[in-house]
Formats: C-alpha cells, sequence, structure tokens
C-alpha cells in the first residue's frame, strides 16, 4: 500500500501555536462570599488544547483556589461536566479551536444541582436517582459462574447505546424539567433503567417501567433534545426515553 | 475529628475495590473509601478486554495462559500466582456475565473474544484468540457492572474521602494493620477508620510521567502511605510503556487496534515490526513494541517534521469494523487530532501505562513486611499491588483479568480475617501525621509550586527513566527528584480553606509521587539488567544469574532524622517453567 502521509496535521504542529483567550468562570465559594461571581482569566494556548487544559493552567499558574472535579482527561470517567458557552459538555472532550477563542470562554457549573464550590456541584441527587431505577441485571438464577450463558448478538445490540452512560450528568443537568422539578429521575436514570430494560437477560423490566411510570418519571419528559445535544458519549438519550414511553403504553420490550 | 469502626475497609473504588467489595459487604461490615466517585475510577479507561482461556472462538487452556504470562513478564512472574490468574480467569469472566456485563457475541451467543499482544496458541506458536471484550470499552464496562452490583449489595461508600495514613500498631514485635485515616474533601474534615481488615486497591502512580494514559488522580496514595509506614515496595522499577498512546498527549489507543488486524508503520510506510518480531508482529509483548519504536524513531525513521512519532494504520480496515469494535478510540482520533481513521494513519508513541509494582503481597491478597512475613489485617490488590502475576512486564488483558481475580481474592480474604479478629487498638494519636501534613501545607509561607515541581518531575521521568535507561540517565533523575524532594518542603499552597481544596490535596499528591519516584528510580539503578519494562542499554541482556529476583524497597530514617532508601531482593516463585530467552 501507499506510504502514509499526514501533510495537514504536521504543517499546523510547525507554526507557533499559541493564543491569546480570555476563561469567563463562574465562581463561587461560601467560605469567602455568599455570592456567585464572574472572573476573567487569561491565558496563551494551543487552540488544540482542550477546555480542562486552561482550567489546568489557571489553577496551576494563577489561581490555585479555582476549584473543579477532573480525572481521566479524555471523556471516559465523567468528572468534568460542566456548562461551556452555555452548553453542557465534558471540558477534556471540548477543544478551544471549536469554541470561537476571539471571545470569551464561559465556563459555569452544570445546573440544577447544588453549587458547593466553584464548579462542583452536589452530585448526590443525581446519584440517588440513578440508583432509584434498579440499575442492576436481574435474573432469577443465582450468581455463580457454572457455564456459560448465552446472548445472540442481535439482543446484545438491542441495548448497546445506552450501555455507553458514564454518568456525567450533562444530560440531566441540560434538561428544563430537572431544572424545575429535581424530584424528576432525569434522563441519566431513564437511560441507565433503559439499558436494563432492554437486556434479553433481565427479567425486572415491569419493576422498573412501574418505577418510571410514576409522576416524577418519564412521562415529564418534554422531549426537548437537550439531553440528546448535551451527551458527550454520542448516547441517543430522548430516543432511549422514547423507547421506555412506548414500552409502558405496549408493555413489550 | 471523627472515628469510624468497621470491621472491613477498602480504599479506593476502581474495578479491584468494588470486586473486592461485593465480596467483603456479603461478609463483613465494609467501608469504602474512595478518593472519586466509583464510576470514575481509571478502571474505566480500559478498552481491551480481559483475558480468559474460554476457548470460544479456537483451541485454548489455561496453561497456555499461564506460560504467556510468565514469558510475557520476561520470568520475573511468580509463576504459582500466575496459574491462579490463568485458572480463575475464566470463573471470573463467567461471573462478570452473571453480574450483567454486556461482552461482545460470537454468531452463536458466546462471549466473543480477539487477539492481543503475547498471547499465543501453544507456547508461541501464534497469536490466539483470548482476550473477552466490549468494543474497546471494557473497562468501562467492568467498572460500571461492577458499582451496579455494588448498589445492588448496598456496599457503603465514603466518597470523595482522600486516606492519607495507613495506621500500623507494633504488638510484640508483629506489625498490625489498625485502621486509616482519610480527608474529606467536601468539608475538610478528619476521619479516623478503624478496622479489622484494610485493603488497599488505590491504583497506579503513572501521573510521575508526562506523557501518560494515566488519569491526573493516579497519584500512588496507597503506595506512599504504608511506604511511608515502613513497609516494603516490590519491584517498582518496573514500569510499563504502553506502544500506543496518543502522539504526544498519551491517551490510550488500544492494543485491540492490532488485534483487529491494525499495522504499525515508519515514515517509509514499513511494517517495522516484521523486523523485531517475526512471529507476533505487531502483537508482540508491549515492552518489545515499545522498544521497536523508539529504535526507529532514534535511528531517524520516525514520522512528522520532527521524526518523533510512528503510524497506527488501521486504514485498511473495514469502516463497519472499526465502527463495531473500536468506536471509542476512533473518536479520540477525532476529537483530539482531527484525523479520521478511515483513511488516515493515527501518531502515536508509547505512553506511561501501568505499575508492574507496587505493594507486595501473597495470593491472598495479604500485604507481606518482608520476603514472607503478613501483616495482620492489611491486604492489597490491583495495581498498587505487586503479586506478582506480571513480572517484569504485564501482558494486555491481563490488569482487567487481575482487579477481578485479586479483587474478589483479597474482599473474601479480608472479611473473614476481620469476622475472627479482633480489633487492633490505634495508636496514641492516630491523626497526628495527617494533622500536622495539612497545617504544614495550609500555612506554609514557601516560594515553590505545586505545578513547577510536578512538570520538572515530569519531565526527568520522561527523559531518563522512560523506554530506554542507563546509568547515568538514572543517577540524573536520582539527583533530580532529590533536588525536587527538597524544593517540595518548601513548596505553599494559595487556597487555604477547608471546602473542596483540591490545591491542598494536589500538593499531598505531588508529596507521594515524589516518594514513589525516587523508589522506582533507585531500584532501577540497581538492576543492572535488561528485564521486560526495564531496558538498560548500559546492559542489554538478561542477567539470571544476578537478577532473577524481586526488588524489595524500604523506607529508612536514621537517627539523625535522614531518609534513605534500603534495597533487599526476594527470589522468584517458579514451578513448571525454566527461563528461556524470550523471542516474539
Amino acid at each position: 500500500m501507499a506510504t502514509p502521509v499526514l501533510d495537514k496535521v504536521e504543517a499546523e504542529a510547525s507554526a507557533s501555536p499559541y493564543i491569546t483567550v480570555t476563561f469567563r468562570i463562574r465562581r463561587f465559594n461560601p467560605e469567602v462570599s455568599a455570592e456567585a461571581v464572574w472572573e476573567d482569566f487569561q491565558l496563551e494556548i494551543d487552540p488544540k488544547e482542550r477546555v480542562l487544559d486552561g482550567l489546568h493552567k489557571i489553577k496551576w499558574d494563577l489561581d490555585g483556589t479555582l476549584t473543579f472535579r477532573r480525572s481521566c482527561a479524555h471523556g471516559i470517567c465523567g468528572s468534568d461536566a460542566m456548562r461551556i458557552n452555555g452548553r453542557n459538555r465534558l471540558a477534556c472532550k471540548t477543544l478551544i479551536k471549536d469554541l470561537n477563542p476571539e471571545k470569551p470562554i464561559t465556563v459555569e457549573p452544570i445546573k440544577g444541582l447544588t453549587v458547593l464550590k466553584d464548579l462542583v456541584v452536589d452530585m448526590e441527587p443525581f446519584f440517588q436517582a440513578y440508583r432509584d431505577v434498579m440499575p442492576f441485571l436481574i435474573t432469577k438464577e443465582t450468581n455463580e459462574p457454572t457455564r456459560e450463558r448465552l446472548q445472540s448478538a442481535e439482543d446484545r445490540a438491542r441495548f448497546d447505546d445506552t450501555t455507553k452512560c458514564i454518568l456525567c450528568a450533562a444530560c440531566t443537568s441540560s434538561c428544563p424539567v430537572f431544572w424545575n422539578d429535581g424530584q424528576y429521575f432525569g434522563p441519566a436514570a431513564i437511560v441507565n433503567a433503559h439499558r436494563f430494560i432492554f437486556d434479553s437477560r433481565d427479567e425486572a423490566g415491569e419493576q422498573r417501567l412501574e418505577i418510571l411510570n410514576d409522576r416524577d418519571g418519564v412521562w415529564r419528559c418534554r422531549t426537548t433534545f437537550n439531553c440528546t445535544d448535551a451527551c458527550p458519549r454520542g448516547i441517543e438519550v430522548t430516543k432511549a426515553i422514547a423507547e421506555v414511553k412506548k414500552a409502558l403504553i405496549t408493555r413489550r420490550f | 475529628m471523627k472515628i469510624h469502626k468497621y470491621d472491613t475497609v477498602i480504599v479506593g473504588a476502581g474495578g479491584a475495590g468494588m470486586r473486592a467489595a461485593i465480596e467483603s459487604t456479603k461478609r463483613s461490615r465494609t467501608a469504602v473509601l474512595t478518593k472519586l466517585y466509583p464510576t470514575r475510577s481509571h478502571t474505566g479507561a480500559a478498552q481491551g478486554g480481559m483475558a480468559a482461556a474460554l476457548a470460544n472462538v479456537e483451541e485454548d487452556n489455561w496453561e497456555w495462559h499461564t506460560f504467556d504470562t510468565v514469558k510475557g513478564g520476561d520470568y520475573l512472574v511468580d509463576q504459582d500466582a500466575a496459574e491462579i490468574l490463568a485458572k480463575e480467569a475464566i470463573d471470573s469472566v463467567l461471573d462478570l456475565e452473571k453480574m450483567g456485563l454486556p461482552f461482545n457475541r460470537t454468531p452463536n451467543g458466546t462471549i466473543d473474544q480477539r487477539r492481543f499482544g503475547g498471547h499465543s496458541r501453544n507456547h508461541g506458536e501464534a497469536p490466539v484468540r483470548r482476550s473477552c471484550y466490549a468494543a474497546d470499552r471494557t473497562g468501562h464496562m467492568i467498572l460500571q457492572t461492577l458499582y451496579q452490583n455494588c448498589v445492588k449489595e448496598g456496599v457503603e461508600f465514603f466518597n470523595e474521602f482522600y486516606v492519607l495514613d495507613q495506621m500500623i500498631t507494633e504488638e510484640d514485635g508483629v506489625k498490625r494493620s489498625a485502621g486509616v485515616v482519610a480527608y474529606e474533601l467536601a468539608t475538610g474534615e478528619i476521619h479516623v477508620f478503624q478496622a479489622k481488615a484494610v485493603i488497599y486497591a488505590s491504583g497506579g502512580c503513572g501521573k510521575f510521567f508526562r506523557v501518560t494514559s494515566n488519569a491526573h488522580t493516579l497519584t500512588g496514595d496507597g503506595q506512599a502511605a504504608v511506604y511511608r509506614r515502613g513497609l516494603p515496595l516490590e519491584d517498582m522499577e518496573f514500569f510499563q510503556f504502553h506502544p500506543t498512546g496518543i502522539w504526544r498527549m498519551g491517551i490510550l489507543l488500544t492494543e485491540g487496534a492490532r488485534g483487529e488486524g491494525g499495522i504499525l508503520r515508519n515514515k517509509d510506510g514499513e511494517r517495522f515490526m516484521e523486523k523485531y518480531a517475526p512471529v507476533m508482529k505487531d502483537l508482540a509483548s508491549r515492552d518489545v513494541v515499545s522498544r521497536s519504536i523508539y529504535t526507529e524513531i532514534r535511528e531517524g525513521r520516525g514520522c512528522g517534521p520532527e521524526g518523533d512519532h510512528v503510524y497506527l494504520d488501521l486504514t485498511h480496515l473495514p469502516p463497519e469494523q472499526l465502527d463495531a469494535k473500536l468506536p471509542d478510540i476512533t473518536e479520540f482520533a477525532r476529537t483530539y487530532l482531527g484525523i479520521e481513521p478511515y483513511t488516515d494513519p493515527i501518531p502515536i508513541q508509547p505512553t506511561a501505562h501501568y505499575a508492574m509494582g507496587g505493594i507486595p503481597t501473597n495470593v491472598e491478597g495479604e500485604v507481606l513486611s518482608d520476603n514472607s512475613t503478613v501483616v495482620p489485617g492489611l491486604y492489597a490488590a490491583g495495581e498498587v499491588a505487586c503479586v506478582s502475576v506480571h513480572g517484569a512486564n504485564r501482558l494486555g488483558t491481563n490488569s482487567l483479568l487481575d482487579i477481578n481475580v485479586f479483587g474478589r481474592r483479597a474482599g473474601i480474604a479480608a472479611a473473614e480475617y476481620s469476622q475472627k479478629a479482633d480489633y487492633v487498638e490505634l495508636p496514641e494519636n492516630p491523626a497526628e501525621f495527617v494533622v500536622s501534613q495539612i497545617e504544614q501545607l495550609r500555612t506554609s509561607t514557601g516560594t515553590e509550586r505545586v505545578a513547577e515541581i510536578r512538570r520538572e518531575l515530569q519531565e526527568t521521568m520522561d527523559a531518563n527513566v522512560m523506554v530506554f535507561r542507563t546509568e547515568q540517565t538514572i543517577k540524573t533523575a536520582v539527583e533530580k527528584i532529590a533536588e525536587l524532594r527538597e524544593r517540595y518542603k518548601n513548596v505553599a499552597i494559595q487556597d487555604k480553606g477547608k471546602r473542596f481544596n483540591t490545591d491542598l490535596l494536589e500538593a499531598i499528591e505531588l508529596g507521594n509521587l515524589l516518594d514513589l519516584a525516587e523508589v522506582m528510580a533507585v531500584s532501577a539503578l540497581a538492576r543492572k539488567e535488561s528485564r521486560g519494562g526495564h531496558y538498560r542499554e548500559d546492559y542489554p541482556n538478561r542477567d539470571d544469574v544476578n537478577f532473577m529476583r524481586h526488588t524489595m524497597a524500604y523506607r529508612e530514617v536514621g537517627d539523625d532524622g535522614t531518609e534513605s532508601i534500603r534495597l533487599d531482593y526476594k527470589p522468584v516463585v517458579q514451578t513448571r517453567y525454566q527461563p528461556m530467552e524470550r523471542k516474539y
């Protein structure tokens, strides 16, 4: 085969890459003040770097008090969902160049969960909703490994999309219904219920559907698609919710 | 300060910690202390699969798997442990499936398997399909499945609790674990957890390198906590450099990409691995492939204007196969490099990936205080531990296996121990060390910055103790680390608050990294041979006469308070396999 070439990327790499950008960050520290304020930081950054890299530059070189969660830095652990330029995204999966660095980049905590400090929110209500849908495989047989249980590739594919969830809360905290009423299970919990309802090995679909038939369940969804837009894993969240609604009506899943 | 009492305390909630917790919670009152929410752990970043000789798609058996593991580890593996790993792999995979793990399936509905580096048919004849996988997100599925089952079992988590100290009480000359001291991130409060049994499952320490696949949070906190208390660390000089990290960023691109048929090429488009590993080619063990990549780069056949990387070429694979089997890593290439893997090769370089060494344990997960003495009530499993099933070089897919096999074993052993043991009396002032450490950092008026010291540490580690090492480079690293440790005493933080003080925690984490980097470099300096992931250009051959032994590093404190590292050695357990020349 032909020698692979990579002209485009390497031409970019050789030029001096740094530009100056402004990060406009929503700051809140109840030990200092009860009010949240916007604070601007200017920094030099390569546009191919992540928003998370920018936050680190601020924390490490400018202001050590800036507080946010992060871990893997490549979109797998789900720690750093935040509202960037008004949209929920993972800071580690959002590149500066994709944001129009001419204007200040605004960074705020995700909405609908109590802000504890700067970009850190209270995740407990989010995980409680997740736990409430019984997010684990329920079968009549015991858990002891004896011989292999089979599942067809088609049955496995049926729920593939919703297995990708990393519980970052980008979807739930982008949902206007959730903003107005924190009792609503929210998209992420429904996605995780979907993952089991449509798993051919699971035997508790009816129970999960009953949980989601609650007044704070799937019927609160107003199909605004914010969740699907927000999902950093590309899960078709609104579609999954619709499938759960349909299963509730037809009792077929 | 709050005091808690539990039968069993588990430190860390990645794969090993949660696998242990599922067993331990059934048998004893268990608390899991974790500095991250459980689903944030770096197990979730593992991609390619979990090895088990299920023989679903072709002939295979656990003995071949044992041999590959021993050979992959360049014969530094304890062979009794490797045999347990390979035998229990099969139940371990089936167990995860029963817990709900959505493995990829074969057309007849069994768990699908694919090729992976170093895993072979009949002792090296040809690559074998042994890796059980879920696309290229096997670690994610394992982490989610284990967390789901922790929810099911009602496991009690203390999220965002940083364990900063291991309490040891010496009675009748025997060191016993009394529990741990933790710092609550949300409030700044200190918690003492008295426990009959403690299991460390706190993961690796790769963040002392700059180019690494490791999360920001992988700072060796568990290793550092026990090391500081006089317990040894084993084989710390052995660190794995994964061949295919995204160029300059280090983000992991699974070996499964080569298992699916991906090929490494140099700037001439040559499939260079044919020269270095005629049989296994691109699927040779990771240490071999990483050295081959750097050899190509050093000899001027690297790609790009600076010739500092090579290509992972997937362009000959059908897009449908990439979408089905490698969806995440192809997305990483698009997101972070702006490259379309259907049509363009991906620039890669080796990335610091995995610590083979760690806290020495026996096959029940019991921590050792020397070559053979168990510390009653103290356990470790996963990357933090050294059983040693990985020896001098871990095979791909053996770490997801390790956390499940030895996480389960440690969970059972610790819970059974705590059911029959009594509490060990707490030390007189149990939180003294942590209180003074935090106070010192909060009130320091020093002039050194955490970020700057960490940057210099990472630079010296990348430059001097990576894939190729010599006496000179390692000495340079040892001296630099000593300088940085001295400067660290003068470090100051800006955030003096109690609430979510991540500035403070980063400073503490840096202290842990410095301790472990020093152990690594000093252990590497003394090992005057090349074996697995430890390659000495000044001693390019393996030396079984002098170095077929595990390194045991102890922290010593002199009467005048000066710290030093004492190295000792431990024999390797050999059962079935005599050391042979390692060829792929």
